[in-house]
This record gives structure tokens, sequence and C-alpha cells, in this order.
């Protein structure tokens, strides 16, 4: 599959771009208020210097680098530097606390580090000493770092400089670079990209050359991606996503790349580059869209009316317009003047307006989310992927969209459902192993050189798209033997604005219960509209009208549960709200805000057992910490709500 | 904290007296500033630590003592020679222009460096487009260097107290000045604008190299930052020194907690 070519590696790539797009722009990035362009010919005169300046620091081929920063062309092109001395790459994530950094350089044995600022120099500096090999700091912006030492510090601008000016004194040198470019080999480890460590310690995920292009190349091509395209560089260097969809497809397709001028400027930046391929998680996208509410909230009558009027008609006809499915003629002029006076200004807005592709993967998106974002022609698609297969598994083409799924396979993946439910692929991506870790390797991978995913799924009978679940080590059963996927109903309900965190059981019990937090903005919200007084959190989470609107949205999805065959019996019987919010000072969350179930469960074990006893309410006491550290013990009464699941005529549960 | 490198001085201020009427705000003041340095000027309420910073900016004029600013003595001086002179200040209260964008407002700081007139940039032409093109260019450093990029645009009206207070420091910063005088930078924030506008008034020392004298209420803040402290109560200067001698001083201890009579 030499799709790639000869180019089968980033800097034969980056020499291709220079020969073929050399004039057109390859980096963007906006520096005191201007954005700055880079084209592909000066890219690789660039990385060209700067390898040769690092060759002179003392970076071999197979010496690893870390690169700890936010996106920055310096950082990328260290990347292309560092892979042009066949080193290897390994970005961290910026935000990482000083342990964490100081796990992953030692482990990765790094050799130099590439950082962004101060900042991240400080951090490296302080972890220096469990860094054995660490022999060079190069950093991007000067700021700050005048008084330190410069004995293991360079800034990379002068690494630049000084291998631009040995190239130019010694004809030999550039020799000896291209040399080693073209020597470079597929079957080089291109970049080794640490896992986050939510299921654990991080691992080391190591990948080759090769893999990598002919991965991009597949998706340049599925969603037909050039060198006319721009994409905006704003995820963490340290993942997976961004290496993937901006740093290879941006070298195999030769599109730009425009790195925003701060973590703050996003939104700014991104409307006046325009991409026109796009990425975010649906936490992003329901962040612009909140964005766009509530302005609208406070936008005049007239504007609010003609707002809503042309959502409606988008809700009607947008998603078929988009996927090219018949429209009556009237719905089609309405749509067009709705394009006009709303869908377009709206897309503006939020820079959205060039994008052809946009992407959202991660975690499940919320159905009247993704069909808001589709209904004003932004072609929103869903993707799954993960590190281990250099991002895409499945992807959904266009005209073949559903909200619940994740798309049929990516071109030339495999994909099979194990016995067990768990999701297996191969993929012309896929990983080369974990970075010293030869044990994990082999558990990762079944023996017929299948990976395994840890995430259960199905093929929908419907569109054969997946669908994902769960993470299969989470996924159990009902005592009949229904499948219990926690993760699946939790999403269902969370997607309801009104409920904001939940966690259901069910595991081996004889029917589903779950423990809802309200959101407590939007029910205030809510209780000040329709005069309810409360005191406090406790109170508006008991309140008898609070539970009625809060057992109609879980009957809603108890209701979308019954027409799905396999999850039909995994209907939520009970359910009570949590008299406080669930929350990581107190353990119950982790500090990336996912549920820690069974930390939950032993927490509350009185309201679990009492859901499960037919009780109608229980007391629970339980210590919380409070923002200053001080630790207290808040007591409730909880009451416990019944209901009636659809589609079976069997009185409620035996329990209760 | 890294000490200035010259002990020259830059401001010099002889047995200034200052009164309103019946009111004596100062005293037979005299203290010098030297160039490089952190100097803060420190006093409970109505001790005169404003009144200070107004004589020295020529906003009030001393009845008694004199001045020596870069080595020219004087005994009055008007605000808009004072900084064409090289001394900008920050205002207690924000004085900002509210329906500015941070970056006008900033730009209104190289109003003095600008030298064509106001018919050139209105036409935005030629030598004044030149010439906005290199203004705007400093006013972006300053951006950069004060981490305010994300709201260049927006009106200061519509900006948290912290961030109005930066855009302010922001504005005395574009006229590069010798002397910059920052009245009570870190009022009303809290403990995390205090911790970020205290590194920004360090970098602005070290990196531009700006003599700075502040007054400020918050003793931790004072002590951590300045390289030198006056302590002034009821007009009169009762102390002076680095500030761990600013804080073993008895006189200073009275003032601040008071004393049994």
């Amino acid at each position: 599959m030499a799709i790639g070519g000869p180019f089968d590696t980033f800097p034969k790539l980056l020499l291709r771009n220079a020969a073929q797009f050399g004039s057109r722009p390859a980096f963007r990035h906006k520096d005191l208020g201007i954005w700055q362009t880079w084209t592909w010919a000066q890219v690789a005169e660039i990385v060209r210097a700067y390898a040769a300046g690092l060759q002179r620091l003392g970076l071999q081929p197979g010496d690893t680098i870390a690169i700890v920063g936010s996106n920055r062309p310096k950082l990328y092109w260290t990347m292309m530097a560092a892979q042009t001395l066949r080193a290897i790459p390994v970005p961290v994530y910026s935000d990482a606390v000083a342990d964490e950094l100081a796990y992953v350089l030692a482990h990765a044995d790094v050799k130099f580090v590439a950082a962004q600022d101060q900042e991240q120099v400080d951090k490296i500096l302080s972890v220096s000493d469990r860094v054995p090999h660490l022999h060079k700091i190069v950093y991007d912006e000067p700021r700050g770092l005048d008084d330190y030492d410069h004995s293991r510090l360079t800034a990379i601008h002068d690494v630049i400089e000084d291998g631009r000016s040995a190239l130019a004194a010694d004809a030999a040198l550039g020799g000896q670079i291209d040399e080693f470019i073209w020597q470079g080999d597929g079957s080089d480890i291109s970049i080794i990209l640490y896992t986050s460590g939510t299921t654990g310690t991080s691992k080391g995920v190591m990948l080759s050359a090769r893999r990598c292009i002919d991965a991009a190349t597949d998706t340049t091509r599925f969603d037909r991606l050039t060198e006319d395209d721009v994409v905006f560089a704003y995820l963490p260097l340290a993942w997976v996503g961004d290496h993937y969809l901006n740093y290879a497809q941006g070298l195999v397709a030769g599109f730009c790349m425009a790195c925003p001028e701060s973590g703050e400027t996003i939104e700014q930046d991104r409307r006046e580059i325009g991409p026109t391929f796009y990425f975010a998680p649906p936490r992003g996208f329901e962040a612009m869209l909140t964005r766009v509410m509530i302005r609208m909230e406070d936008a005049a009558a007239i504007k609010r009316s003609m707002f809503n009027y042309f959502l409606g008609i988008a809700r009607r006809h947008g998603e078929s317009i988009l996927t090219g499915k018949p429209v009556p003629l009237s719905g089609r002029l309405l749509y067009a003047l709705g394009r006009l006076m709303v869908y377009e200004p709206v897309k503006n807005v939020l820079g959205l307006s060039r994008v052809r592709v946009a992407y959202t993967a991660g975690e499940a998106i919320g159905p009247d989310l993704f069909a808001f974002y589709r209904s004003i022609g932004l072609n929103l698609k869903q993707l799954y992927g993960q590190t281990e297969a250099f991002l895409y598994v499945t992807c959904q083409p266009d005209g073949e969209i559903y909200s619940d799924t994740v798309g049929p396979a990516a071109p030339n993946v495999d994909i099979r459902i194990a016995e067990s439910g768990e999701v297996q692929f191969r993929s012309p991506g896929m990983f080369v192993g974990y970075f010293k870790d030869q044990a994990k390797t082999a558990e990762a991978m079944t023996s017929d050189g299948y990976v395994k995913t840890g995430d259960a799924g199905f093929f929908d009978e419907k569109t054969g798209h997946l669908k994902i679940i769960d993470r299969a080590k989470d996924v159990g059963r009902l005592a009949d033997g229904t499948i219990f996927a926690p993760k699946y109903l939790e999403n269902k309900l969370k997607f309801f604005p009104n409920i904001k965190e939940v966690v259901v059981y069910g595991d081996s019990r004889e029917f589903v219960c779950a423990i809802l937090n309200i959101d407590p903005a939007a029910v205030a919200n809510w209780a000040e509209r329709n005069n309810i007084a409360y005191g406090s959190y406790q109170e508006l989470a008991g309140h008898p009208l609070v539970y009625d609107m809060v057992a109609k949205d879980v009957a809603a999805v108890n209701r979308s549960l019954a027409e799905e065959k396999v999850m039909a019996s995994a209907q939520i019987r009970r359910f009570l709200i949590l008299h406080k919010q669930l929350d990581a000072d107190d353990g119950e969350l982790t500090r990336t805000l996912k549920v820690r179930r069974g930390f939950v469960a032993e927490r509350y074990a009185p309201l679990i057992t009492a859901l499960y006893d037919g009780s109608h309410e229980a007391d629970i006491s339980t210590e919380v910490t409070f923002e200053d550290g001080r630790k207290g013990v808040i007591a409730a009464r909880v009451k416990i709500r019944d209901l009636q699941p659809v589609g079976t005529t069997e009185p409620l549960g035996k329990a209760a | 904290m890294r000490a200035p490198d010259t002990s020259e001085i830059l401001l010099q201020v002889e047995g200034v007296s200052l009164a309103f009427g019946g009111v004596r705000a100062l005293r037979d003041v005299s203290f010098d500033i030297r160039r490089g340095e952190i100097r803060a000027i420190i006093g409970p309420n109505g001790a005169g630590k404003t009144s200070m910073l107004n004589v020295i900016n020529g906003f009030y004029h001393p009845n008694h003592g004199a001045i020596t600013f870069k080595g020219r003595t004087r005994a009055q001086m008007q605000p808009y020679e004072a900084s064409r002179g090289g001394i900008a200040r920050t205002f207690q209260n924000v004085a900002l222009f509210k329906g500015m964008s941070a970056l006008d407002n900033i730009m209104a700081g190289r109003t003095l460096k600008m030298r064509r007139g106001l018919l050139w940039q209105m036409l935005r032409y030629g030598p004044a487009l030149a010439e906005e093109i290199e203004h705007r260019h400093r006013v972006e450093e300053i951006i950069d260097f004060l981490e305010i990029e994300a709201i260049r645009k927006v009106p200061v009206a519509r900006l948290p107290y912290g961030l109005q207070k930066r855009v302010e420091l922001g504005r005395a910063l574009a006229m590069e000045p010798d002397l910059l005088l920052l009245d009570e930078p870190m009022a009303g924030m809290n403990l995390e604008e205090k911790e970020d506008m205290s590194r920004f008034i360090i970098d602005v020392n070290n990196y531009y190299g700006t003599t700075i004298a502040l007054i400020e209420h918050d003793m931790a803040v004072v002590m951590d930052l300045s390289h030198r402290v006056a302590v002034l109560d009821h007009g009169v200067k009762i102390a002076d020194g680095t500030p761990d001698e600013v804080k073993k001083n008895q006189a200073v201890i009275d003032a601040y907690l008071g004393v049994a009579h």
C-alpha cells in the first residue's frame, strides 16, 4: 500500500511540498497582532538550518527530543527538524504538572527538550535531576530567561541561525543533511505520543513514518483535502488529533496550518483565519452554541423571533438539504432566505463560514447539538479513533451522518467485534508498539494482529455503522443477561440540559437505577421563571417539581431505550437526585471530570441499598471538602422516584 | 530580587512641603529615587502618599522645597511637561477612556511620541501611516508583554477591574517613561490579580529597566516588590530604607498599629 510513493517520511514530504507548492503558505502564526506567513519553501529552508543547528548541538539519529508547549510554528518545526535527523520527537501536554512531565521525560529517555517559554523551562529545570539523559533545552520565547544559566539553554532562533551560518560555511554539511533525509526510512519511528493516562500510567505509543503517512493519505483522499485547505492548529501538540489532523495531513496534502496568537485568542483567531477543515470535541461545539444562544437572549425581540423562526426552518429542512435528500421547493426557498439572514451570519461569527469538513470525536455528542450544526449547513461528522490507530478507526462519509453512530470503518481499516463485545481493528496507521513496554504491547494486541480498543460496541443494523457504547471493562450485564453499558445510559441522560451528572448502577442487579445531579444553572433559571423559591442547592435538588421535571427526562430516555432491541431491558426503573454536586475535591470525579463510579457507589452505599430495597427515601451524611480545604459534614434525606418502564406490561419491578 | 545596577539618582526630592489651606499634606519631605530601582512610598490613610506623587508629576506645586529630575531642578512644572520629560503614571481609580478599546487606549499613550499633526493623522496617508504602523508595532509589543492579546479590541468599560489596571499600565508604558509612577496598582484586586500585577511590575523593571515609584497599601506586596521603601505618616517621612530595615523600624510599627497614649 505504497500510497505515499517515494515520500515515506515527513522530511521527504516537506521537500516535495517545497518543490511542488513552494510559494504557497505552510504556516501562519499571529504575532504582535499580525498574521505572519511562512511558505513551504521557507519552512524547508528553516527546518534544514534548524536540523543542522540541532546536529551541532549533539542530536543523533534515534535520540528523543521532547516538545513542551502550545501550537507554535517553531515547535512544529522542531518535530520536522528532529525527523530530518532521524531523531524522534515526543510532544508532551503543556499543562502537565511537573511530576507528569518528569515521568514522560524520564521514560522517553529524552536528551533534548524544546520548550515554549519560561514557564515550561522552569518546569523542566525543576525536574531535571529526574531526567538523567537531558543534555540541552531549546526554547521559543526568550522573555524572562535572560538571567538563566545558559550552559544548557539555547533559543531556537539561535539554533536556526547557527545552523544557517554553518550550512553557508560548509557545503558538505548540507549534503550530510540531505543524506539523512534520503536515508530516512518509512519504518523509522517518526513520533512517540504519550497517552493521557486516564486508564493508568501513560504509555508511549510509537508510530512509524510510513504508517502515519499512509493513514493520512487515505483520509485526505476521503475528505478531498488539498493544498488549498487551511486548518486552525489549536489542539494540544501531544494529542494524536493534532499530530494527525494538522501535522500529518498538512504535510501529506500540503495545506496551511494556522497557529493562534495565544490560548485566549482562539475565538477571534479562528474567525480571522476561517479554516476549511475543523475539529473540535463535542464540548467545544457546545461552548460555541452556548455563546450564540446567550447573545441571542440579549438581542432585540424582532431579531430573536427571526432567529428562532429560521432555526425552525433549518431543523425541518437543513439536514436533508445538506445530505442531498428531496426537499419541497418552498422549504428550499425559505432555507435559502434563512442562510442569508441567519445561518451564514452565525457561522461567520463562529469562524466556521469556510469549513468544508468538520469532525467531532472523543465523547458522545448530544443529538440536538449535532443536529443544530448540521441544520445550519455545517458538514459536521463523527469519527472514532485512538492513539494506537494513529487516530482514525471509523469515520462518517458525507451523506451518511447519524448522531448516535461513529460511522463505518475508515478506508483500509478492518474492524471486528470480539466475543466479549470489544471493538478490535487493524489499520494502516496502527502503532508499532509501546515504547519500552513489550508486555503492554502484547496485551493490547490479539494473536492475529488486531489491536484491542478496550471499547465495547456493535454495528447498527439499520445503518451498518459502528456504535460505541462504553469502555469494555465497564460494560456489565443485568441479572437477566441484558447488556448494561453505564456510560451509554448516562450520556443519554446528560444530553438533557437539566441533568448535569449521572451515575447509573445495574451490573448483576435486576434493574437499572440512577443517581442524578441537576444542573444548577439550568434548573435555577427554570425555578426563577416559575417562581419556585429555594434556599440552597440541596433544597432545589429535593424539590418535588424538580423531581417531576427530571422524571420526564428519564422517561424520555426510557422510551428511546425501548426502541433498541439490545438495550430495551436496561431502562431506568428508579432514580434519585443527589443532595450535593459530585465534586473532584471530594474524589467523586477525576480531575478531568469523569465520574468515579466505584467510589461513588461506596460513598453513597446507603442510597444504593435504598434504591434496590424499595424504600422511598433514605438518609445520608457525607464528609465534604470546602474550597478552602476545610472539611465538614452534610446530612440529607433523599427521596427516590419510581418509573414505569416503556414497552412492558410488567408492573413496577419486584423491588418497588 | 536583583538590586539596581547604578546608584545614579534619577529624582531627588528636597524639603518639600505642601499645604491645602490649613491642612499640611506634606512637611519637609526629602528622599531620592535611583535609576532602575523599584521605590515604594507607603503609609497609613491620609499620610500624603498620593500628594507626594502629584507633586512629583507636577499636578501639585509644593509651597517649599525643590525637585530635581534627571539633573534639572525646578520649583514648578506642569503635568504635560512631566510627561514630556519622561514621567508616566497610573491612577488609583482607573482613568482610561472607557468607550475606547484597550488597543486605542494604549495607542493614546504614544501621542507625545507622534510627530505628524492632526491633519496628517486624519488623512492617514504616507508618512502619517508609516508613523502609525511604527507606533502600533510598539503598542503590540506592550500588548504581548502584558499578555492582553485577547482583549485588544474590547472596549475597556467591558473589562474586569484587574484587566483595566493592566491596560492602564500598558498606556503608561507606551510613553517609554524614565520614571513610572504607580498609584496603588493593586487596590481592590483579588489575590490572583495582585500576583499577576506584581509579576508585571517586576518584569517591567527587569525587561525595560524602567524606574518605578509605587504607592501601595498592601504591605506584603511592597516588601516583596521594592528595593527601597519610604514611609510617610501625617505628611512626615518617618522611615526610609530597605524593606527589612523598614519592617523593624519602631516608628513604622507605631504608625501602622497605633501606640498606646
